[in-house]
């Protein structure tokens, strides 16, 4: 159907994004290739020579790396779990009648916009500090001895903080797409007497898996780049050091830019083999 | 919607649904709360709920120590700036792969989408060095085509897939009756179109808010938003969960409520193309 | 049109952006400590007289380190005075990233700076960050509580005298805890008190080959020691407790002692913010029975001007006036001598009206007590008493940090938190050349 006057057009358009996107990844990527080359040391002087591929040897030998590695798997996964698993439910619950729907929307959606460093410090301070954080305080009311979040289960309580932020995002989509189920469908299903279960099952989630699978794209993109929650709670102590808090802990920390840059560099690997594996799957969905 | 109920169901399902509402509302509504408290209050156990005597003072403190008005201003422009400059790029660009696709067009969505897995941390050094030959460090226009940059691979997303829903026999027909390429642009699609962007930019509006690395790491004092704001409160000497909670309640109230505003706006198109 | 109107405005709104500020403007960068915000709090006076605008940059601790280390190392130029400590003076000093402070004008009255504090912020006998206020440690107790204990804590109390102290004081049903001690991760968070008590046990961060020597018998019983302490009579949620969260513990009554920054005397003896305010009583950091060295640190927060700066003469007029007698007289004057910026000039502490200050007396022997050449019994390549002034510093204290914070946890034990400690430190140090 385009001309090819359109198709010039066309592209013409889509130039500018393509370029700006380009040069947003060449220059800096090429920059951090080639420092992870070097051993460069700013608080050193800077440049000290070339190493080779020492830093790429030194980033992946060090005791550091493969928790970091599991660490990240682990936040993704049970943020992604999380989300998806209560997302799907909150969006059944929220598609069905009932008084006040608006404003309870809105309550459900509101963390979404809370920015990051404030939702660590508020679950940090107000909520998980084992002396005077209101969990805390609910825990001795009850009797019991206060669990002490951040260094007794570290991990699940970053998992559930980045959850809070993320699990309004994972129910819109998902109820956005409940809403587009065709009720005659359901309606169907139901004079046929099919169980609850069994409709949810066959009907629903098949239904629902191209959102999930958005869900899951778009907040893994998110999920791996995740810092701030991380520095304003735990800084990477007790195991919550991911693979992004360890290349901060070498570029700025230890000041290596050489060994954080072949962190970077993995990093960005790993992203790729990921995105990649996950595009596999979005993109049969796109063609659809 | 034609399903009917019974009126007790429909009681439980709100009943259960205010519960978790609320629940998953509560750490906001226990931050604002904790900001009209004093200090002592704050941390009170038993805590104290809505019976105390509310107080603006810490409002007043954090407002005498730091310019809100200044971080704020500096958050809309940003923000605002972000998102307009990345709609007029991204709208031409998801325009043109969801009407003239090519065989790259998935290749290069997909590559964008990449783009976005660069993590940052390990960027910041080239980045700083790069904002230093170019006089940008703690600018505002630097900052808000970097927010741009790394906000634009979503905004070309979202607009596609948005875009792809919108029939292309409603351009044959618009081409046939003689429009050009300018009128079916503005005529056509655009109106088609409103939903779509309208909240894809409410969602880049959001995200570039709550931007947390680039904005403390490239700005100083002139263009320093509200994630440097709140750098200032998070662990001081003494007591300071009312502080804190005063000066978190001031950086998300205005997205807050634009959100909530703009709800309606942003759940319409925030598909991305989940929707079949 | 509509467009070029918009080009048009934004061009304009970008040339005012590049253009920055007026002349006459000072970017500050600063930590978010009570003293500093007094100091931007009284600023305003600075202004009236110079008619030189401040912009603060005030930030945590942590992010504010990040920033101007970042800043510096690649000649950003976005501060006109940065506020650094004691680790990062020498070490800048010698890139030659900071200007000398020797062009302070007489009245300023260089040699008034206490010499501890004078040593740690120079360079080849030149000064390079004016200090705003220093610190050493000590022990902070609770009078009315050693008094129940029918105890007595001497002046110079030893580790034992501690320990006793500490278990006689404990009450976890009242919600006491006999000993309150820093366990959160960070090279200047649990990593500068543990190196004092390693110190004070004899140990060393690093031979005279720069080899690390965290498995060396004396480490293990040095955090073995504080880990016991910490475990058994220390607050549930230690290894998150950094020197704010233990300030707040003390404040409310909660800590039966506190070994911590001589600074924080001033605030637990505030009755606005301190429960306890009247019964505190101060002691010298503790040595262990038979040795010499005790467990005191050194620190200031202290004021430099990057190189590079174009606003050197009016960053040195500031540095000038906020670090002077006068500053410290306006402070007493308005705020009461107890708020005074305490620990960096000798005028101060020669005042009689300071020295009826309570704590006046103990903050400048413990300051006394300190010594960063000469830190351990055994020697060292290295100054810096609860660091090590090498610009690797900052990376190993944290990761060795971190390995201590999870052992507070109940995560590893002391021998395994010193063998991965041991490990990561060997492994930067190689990354680095050594």
């Amino acid at each position: 159907m385009s001309t090819k006057a359109s198709r010039s057009a066309a592209r013409l358009m889509l130039a500018p994004a393509v370029i700006l996107l380009l040069a947003w990844m060449l220059v800096p990527l090429t920059m951090t290739l080639i420092f992870s080359f070097q051993r460069f040391l700013p608080l050193r002087g800077g440049f000290q020579g070339w190493v080779g591929f020492e830093n790429y040897a030194r980033f992946v030998g060090s005791s550091a790396f493969w928790p970091a590695v599991q660490t990240t798997v682990l936040i993704v996964g049970g943020v992604l779990l999380i989300t998806v698993v209560l997302g799907i439910l909150l969006a059944l619950l929220l598609d069905q009648p009932m008084w006040g729907q608006g404003i309870v929307r809105i309550l459900v959606i509101a963390p979404f916009f809370v920015m990051p460093t404030v939702t660590g410090l508020v679950w940090k301070n107000m909520f998980m500090d084992p002396n005077n954080g209101l969990l805390a305080h609910l825990w001795r009311f009850f009797g019991g001895d206060p669990v002490v979040w951040l260094s007794d289960v570290p991990v699940f309580s970053i998992i559930l903080i980045v959850s809070w932020q993320w699990l309004p995002f994972a129910t819109l989509i998902l109820l956005t797409a409940i809403q587009s189920l065709d009720s005659e469908q359901l309606e169907a299903a139901e004079m046929d007497g099919a169980p609850v279960l069994s409709r949810f099952w066959h009907i629903i989630l098949p239904h629902l898996s191209r959102a999930i699978t958005i869900v899951i794209l778009i907040q893994t993109i998110f999920l791996l780049a995740i810092f701030a929650k991380i520095f304003v709670t735990t800084q990477g102590s007790f195991g919550t050091r991911t693979l992004t808090y360890l290349i901060y802990q070498r570029v700025l920390e230890s000041q290596n830019v050489g060994l954080g840059s072949a962190g970077g560099i993995y990093a960005v690997i790993l992203a790729n083999i990921f995105a990649l594996f996950l595009m596999r799957i979005v993109g049969k969905n796109l063609d659809r | 919607m034609a399903r009917t109920v019974t009126a007790q169901r429909k009681a439980i399902n709100t009943a259960v649904a205010w519960v978790i509402g609320i629940l998953i509302f509560f750490p906001i509504l226990w931050t604002i709360l904790t900001s009209f408290k004093t200090e002592a209050q704050a941390i009170a156990d038993p805590p104290v709920w809505f019976f105390f005597d509310w107080t603006l003072e810490n409002y007043r403190v954090v407002q005498e120590r730091s310019n809100y008005s200044r971080f704020l201003w500096n958050s809309i422009i940003i923000a605002g700036g972000s998102t307009a400059l990345g709609m007029l790029v991204a709208i031409p660009a998801a325009w043109s792969m969801a009407f003239v696709p090519s065989n790259q067009t998935k290749n290069i969505l997909l590559w964008m989408l990449s783009t976005k897995m660069l993590p940052a941390v390990g960027v910041l050094y080239p980045i700083y060095l790069i904002f230093i030959q170019l006089g940008l460090l703690d600018s505002r226009f630097g900052l808000t085509i970097v927010i741009m940059l790394i906000n634009l691979p979503i905004m070309v997303w979202m607009l596609y897939t948005y875009f792809k829903e919108i029939p292309g026999e409603i351009l044959e027909a618009a081409r046939m009756d003689g429009a050009g390429l300018r009128e079916e642009i503005l005529f056509v699609l655009t109106p088609m179109a409103i939903p779509g962007i309208a909240s894809t930019v409410l969602l880049n509006i959001i995200l570039a808010w709550n931007e947390a690395f680039w904005t403390l790491n490239l700005t100083a004092a002139r263009a320093a938003p509200l994630t440097a704001f709140i750098a200032s409160y998070s662990s001081p000497e003494g007591l300071f969960y009312a502080k804190l909670s005063a000066a978190s309640t001031m950086a998300i109230a205005p997205i807050l409520i634009l959100g909530w505003f703009s709800q309606k706006q942003l759940v319409r198109g925030l598909t991305f193309g989940a929707v079949k | 049109m509509e467009l070029r109107k918009t080009f048009a405005s934004a061009t304009a709104l970008a040339l005012v952006m590049a253009s920055g500020a007026h002349a006459q403007s000072l970017t500050i960068a600063t930590v978010n400590n009570g003293d500093m915000i007094r100091m931007q709090g009284l600023s305003g006076e600075f202004t009236e007289a110079t008619g030189i605008e401040l912009e603060w940059v005030i930030l945590e601790e942590n992010v504010l380190r990040q920033r101007v280390t970042q800043d510096i190392a690649t000649s950003g130029g976005q501060f006109d005075i940065m506020t650094i400590g004691m680790y990062e003076a020498p070490i800048w000093a010698e890139r030659g990233w900071l200007v000398s402070l020797d062009g302070l004008p007489g009245e300023y009255d260089i040699d008034d700076i206490l010499p501890a504090m004078r040593a740690g912020l120079s360079f080849e006998g030149s000064l390079y960050a004016a200090p705003f206020y220093g610190e050493s440690s000590m022990v902070m107790y609770r009078t009315d509580l050693m008094e129940a204990a029918g105890l007595e804590m001497p002046e110079e109390p030893t580790w034992d005298d501690i320990a006793a102290a500490a278990a006689a004081m404990t009450d976890r049903d009242a919600g006491i805890n006999g000993i309150c001690m820093r366990g959160r991760a960070g090279w200047g968070e649990n990593m500068a008190f543990i190196t004092t008590v390693a110190n004070s046990f004899g140990a060393r961060w690093f031979d005279e080959n720069w080899t690390a020597q965290l498995d060396s018998p004396e480490w293990l019983e040095a955090v073995t020691f504080y880990n016991d302490l910490i475990q058994n009579y220390g607050p549930s949620g230690a290894a998150n407790n950094g020197f704010n969260e233990n300030l707040t513990l003390f404040q409310q009554g909660r800590c039966g002692m506190w070994l911590d920054a001589t600074v924080a005397a001033s605030f637990v003896t505030n009755p606005d913010d301190s429960t306890v305010a009247d019964s505190v009583g101060f002691a010298l950091a503790p040595n262990r029975d038979g040795m010499d060295k005790r467990a005191n640190w050194l620190w200031a927060w202290a004021l430099a001007i990057p190189a590079g700066t174009q606003q050197e003469a009016a960053a040195m007029e500031f540095i000038n006036w906020a670090t002077s007698k006068d500053y410290l007289e306006l402070v007493a004057e308005r705020e009461g001598w107890a708020n005074v910026p305490p620990g960096s000039r000798t005028s101060l502490y020669e005042n009689p009206e300071y020295a009826e200050v309570p704590f006046a007396d103990m903050t400048l022997r413990s300051i006394n007590a300190a010594d960063p050449n000469n830190p351990t019994v055994d020697p060292v390549p290295y100054v810096g008493i609860q660091f090590v002034a090498i610009p690797e510093w900052s990376g190993i204290g944290t990761l060795a940090g971190q390995e201590f914070s999870d052992m507070v946890a109940g995560r590893q034990t002391p021998e395994q938190a010193l063998a991965r400690a041991q490990a990561l430190v060997t492994d930067e140090m190689e990354a680095a050349g050594y």
